[in-house]
């Protein structure tokens, strides 16, 4: 519209009050060049494109509420009588802290919806961020060239588990408190400088007077000022690369198919911003979460059965409640505690490299350099689905082992036995996960290989004169076989290294590890089903047609075939 | 859609025969099918409707929400702050989601819905421009002369590397306070403590314990320093290490050790109350089975036997804390643990 017009070089003078603003604006910014390049840029749909925008919409959830909250909140360990409203807790000593977020949620009017929007908010954001990430990864849109941008998205997840950790931990109630033990204990453990680490973080001694201050300020200036960078970074590779797409006809990986930004995505994304605030308020209005007022302020001494974690940190704890103590040894008279080190760091930092590091290994293994803007569907790449579920798989068992007092309670269970269960389940369960999610996607292959050779089946039986039956198919739709065809089946690396030198007859130093990648490119590739080929499809339908005479006949009656 | 090929249903092995043709060809952006609304002017005008009834909803929720704050005041009471809380959010949740909907409706109906194809550009710089950015840095190193002044370079490289020293040594020093990781192994106990209930601060006599109970301990306020006595901030480091858990046992049940035989009065044990595991409060005991479980991750430790692990991720035993009676019947430390309590720490046995 007028912007557009101001950006022309023609001195034509803008006549109307925005074009006189656009004009006056691109006098001093050269704003036109911005407007002209992404106005109408391109962008692809589909609903799972919608999960990184939910991830992004709560984050600028999370800063608005957080705002408000902070205008309240005092983050002091300082020690005061409480004498507000909630008549339970009247003449107890409890930190400014935990006095200063019952007086936002029972003083301040609005305060407690814009706390429990907050806190649902948090919950959302990593969660919306796993998903994200999940359908980055089960999609391939890690491939090159988005690498880099999936290891800034990693280091998102990171900061989004540290945000959550450090804001449940400020209310200075019952629960927090010993979320922030549990921590303390955890870094105890951690060989030769955890008794250090722990009077780091802690400004001396559990629980000092210093931490409440200190997680204060990580909460709202250091992480949410790396996740506003990051973001911004993250969201300057998907305009560099331009956004992956589904495939399709007519999608390849050098051009986009979607909808123009403006007006479209402004609608739509915009709209989805108030759509994702809004229910965020609803929750906040409708569903009361993490009641402090209940659990007190922080006192060392008392603890409640049945509390959990926020869910993302469920994994942690699980992990915790599985490993068996007899890890713990002495060495040399001093301590390696095992049973916490391995669940706590070894665990998810096993879990978390392998995250971090997967699209570096396929790149490794596949040897593809072309750039790769046109996603797989997950069953085209049976071993990396597998894989993923394999990860989920361990990952909610953790969860699930994390949760195992209540499902003890709920149903009446042993509590040991669950344990015992889930520690097996640990390690079965993923290899269990990722033997069946192969085997389907091999299997939903061939059923594709099926539809594309034979057509749809239709159940119609025909007798030919001769008394021959055949069942009738209805091929595939161009748009129906292209879905199905367009995609490559990696085959394994071959070993590109000899095993002794041709000339000298020396070993080849570079062989072995030649041989390790090779193998790791069979165990991903060796079992494959290839798209099926234009001269499959002739040969399928050639054996499979009926006599000439026959099939000349036979477009009268297909008209109403399956309709 | 209604093509008239038709093939039959083949069970056995597909036929490969090699072809030059081997990849099918891309059909192109499939048909673009018209929704109600582009075909139909009353469609049309439906949806305009029902995007403006979204928006007027959220003006409506806005207003009530103005009123609602306004109107509906804060009394308090837990169950006056749900209602506000409950009508705020009611309030705001239509506000916002009138806005979303509307807006995203409007673009699903109304708004063009044909594809459009924008071509991508390569990512990678051309190759010139990378010839021009190479001679560009090649000039840039030249003039600075970096390549032939070692010593300049040497002396940017420290100059730079230690720098961060002057910010992060003054920041590490502080941050741990007095850096004095002794303090793990002491706690408030000392000989003579008498031993409270928790939180209430009675000391308590041996006498008032029966068997079969169990008593949440701290030290007694009268004697411990006044600078780390209930409500002071130095207190909840100390009740921190300090607290206890208590109980009396059938003499019969209970298992003690040779050297740990005067640790105990009359069946009544002490052990620390913080799980060897993390350091959760042990705080759940059953009568039963005179276990002790930590409900944070499930360490099972038997009273009756020395606060063995009997289940669950902790290795070591509870710290046991030997008590006895004075001359007026109270409960007391007979000294202060004898091992650091809590989780295990690196230096823990040294």
């Amino acid at each position: 519209m007028t912007t557009t017009e101001a950006t022309a070089p023609a001195p034509a003078v803008p006549t109307t009050p925005a074009g006189r603003a656009a004009d006056y604006l691109d006098q001093r910014t050269g704003i036109g060049v911005a407007v002209k390049a992404f106005a109408r840029k391109v962008f692809p749909d589909h609903w799972s494109f919608l999960l990184g925008e939910i991830a992004l919409y709560s984050f600028v959830v999370l800063i608005i509420t957080g705002i408000f909250l902070t205008m309240f909140f005092v983050p002091s360990m300082g020690l005061t009588t409480y004498d507000g409203p909630v008549t339970t807790l009247q003449g107890q000593t409890v930190s400014e802290a935990f006095n200063s977020t019952l007086r936002l949620s029972f003083e301040v009017r609005g305060g407690l919806l814009m706390r429990q929007i907050h806190h649902w908010a948090a919950l959302i954001f990593v969660a919306s961020a796993v998903t994200h990430m999940m359908r980055v990864f089960f999609t391939g849109a890690f491939r090159k060239p988005r690498e880099l941008n999936w290891m800034v998205g990693f280091t998102l997840l990171i900061l989004s588990l540290l945000a959550g950790f450090s804001g449940y931990s400020l209310p200075d109630d019952v629960l927090s408190g010993n979320g922030l033990r549990i921590t303390d204990g955890v870094v105890k453990s951690i060989p030769i400088i955890g008794s250090y680490l722990s009077y780091f973080i802690f400004g001396g001694e559990f629980p000092g007077h210093d931490i409440i201050p200190r997680l204060f300020t990580v909460h709202v200036l250091l992480i949410p000022g790396l996740i506003l960078a990051l973001v911004g970074l993250h969201l300057l590779f998907v305009v560099l690369h331009k956004h992956t797409q589904y495939p399709g006809g007519g999608r390849t990986d050098k051009n986009v198919v979607g909808f123009p930004l403006f007006p479209v995505y402004v609608a739509k994304a915009g709209g989805f911003f108030f759509v994702v605030f809004g229910l965020l308020a609803l929750m906040g209005g409708t569903m009361a979460i993490n009641n402090v007022w209940n659990y007190g302020p922080y006192d060392p001494s008392p603890v409640s059965a049945g509390a959990q974690p926020d869910w993302y940190m469920l994994f942690l704890e699980g992990s915790l409640r599985l490993m068996p103590g007899q890890a713990e040894v002495v060495i040399g008279g001093f301590t390696l505690s095992l049973n916490v080190l391995i669940p706590a760091v070894v665990i998810p930092g096993l879990l978390f490299t392998f995250l971090a590091l997967y699209p570096f290994v396929e790149a490794a293994i596949t040897k593809d350099k072309s750039p790769r803007n046109v996603l797989d569907r997950p069953r085209n790449v049976p071993t990396r689905t597998g894989l993923g579920v394999a990860f989920l798989t361990a990952f909610i068992i953790l969860a699930l082992a994390g949760s195992n007092d209540l499902i003890a309670t709920h149903f009446r269970l042993s509590i040991n036995s669950i344990t015992w269960v889930l520690r097996f389940a640990l390690f079965i369960a993923p290899v269990i996960a990722f033997w069946c999610t192969k085997r389907i996607c091999l299997g939903l292959q061939r059923k594709d290989r099926e539809l594309v050779l034979h057509g749809h089946e239709h159940g119609r039986i025909v007798r030919t004169e001769t008394g021959e039956y055949f069942e009738v198919h209805k091929p595939l739709t161009e748009q129906e076989r292209w879905l199905r065809v367009n995609y490559t089946a990696h085959a394994p690396l071959e070993l590109s290294e000899a095993a002794y030198d041709a000339t000298t007859g020396e070993k080849n130093p570079r062989y072995r590890k030649a041989k390790r990648w090779s193998a790791l490119s069979r165990f991903f590739f060796q079992d494959r089903i290839e798209p099926v080929t234009p001269a499959e499809l002739e040969a399928a339908q050639h054996h499979a047609h009926p006599a000439p005479e026959l099939a000349a006949r036979q477009p009268e009656t297909d008209g109403r075939v399956g309709s | 859609m209604n093509t008239p090929d038709v093939t039959t249903h083949e069970t056995g092995r597909e036929v490969t025969a090699a072809t030059p043709a081997d990849t099918f060809a891309d059909p192109g952006l499939p048909d673009h099918k018209d929704r109600l609304a582009d075909k139909d002017p009353k469609a049309s005008r439906r949806a305009e409707l029902q995007t403006v009834i979204l928006f007027a909803i959220s003006v409506i929720g806005t207003i009530s929400m103005m009123i609602v704050f306004f109107t509906v005041p804060l009394d308090g009471t837990t169950a006056g702050v749900r209602t506000q809380n409950l009508a705020l959010g009611l309030c705001l949740g239509f506000a916002l989601l009138g806005i979303g909907l509307g807006a995203v409706h409007w673009a699903k109906t109304l708004m063009s819905d044909h594809e459009v194809v924008e071509e991508r550009h390569n990512v990678a710089t051309e190759p010139e421009d990378r010839e021009q950015a190479v001679a560009a840095l090649a000039a840039g190193v030249k003039d600075s002369g970096i390549a032939r002044r070692g010593i300049l370079k040497g002396a940017v490289v420290s100059a730079l590397a230690l720098f961060p020293l002057a910010i992060a040594v003054p920041l590490v020093a502080e941050v741990g306070g007095d850096w004095n990781i002794g303090k793990f192994r002491h706690t408030l106990w000392r000989r003579g403590t008498r031993l409270a209930t928790d939180p209430t601060g009675r000391p308590i006599k041996a006498s008032d314990v029966t068997i079969g109970s169990a008593y949440h301990v701290i030290p007694y306020q009268e004697d411990i320093p006044e600078d780390v006595r209930p409500g002071t901030h130095g207190w909840i480091d100390e009740k921190a290490k300090a607290i206890v858990l208590m109980v009396r046992l059938d003499p019969a049940v209970l298992k003690e050790a040779e050297d740990r035989k005067d640790w105990s009065h009359d069946g009544i044990v002490a052990y620390s109350k913080i799980c060897t595991h993390v350091g959760c409060p042990v705080a759940l005991y059953e009568q039963q089975t005179h276990h002790l479980l930590c409900p944070c991750h499930q360490s099972t430790f038997d009273v009756a036997d020395g606060a063995k692990v009997v289940f669950g991720p902790a290795k070591r035993p509870l710290p046991q804390l030997p008590i006895t009676v004075d001359d007026e019947g109270y409960l007391v430390a007979q000294s202060d643990f004898l091992e650091p309590v809590g989780p295990s720490f690196w230096e823990r046995l040294k």
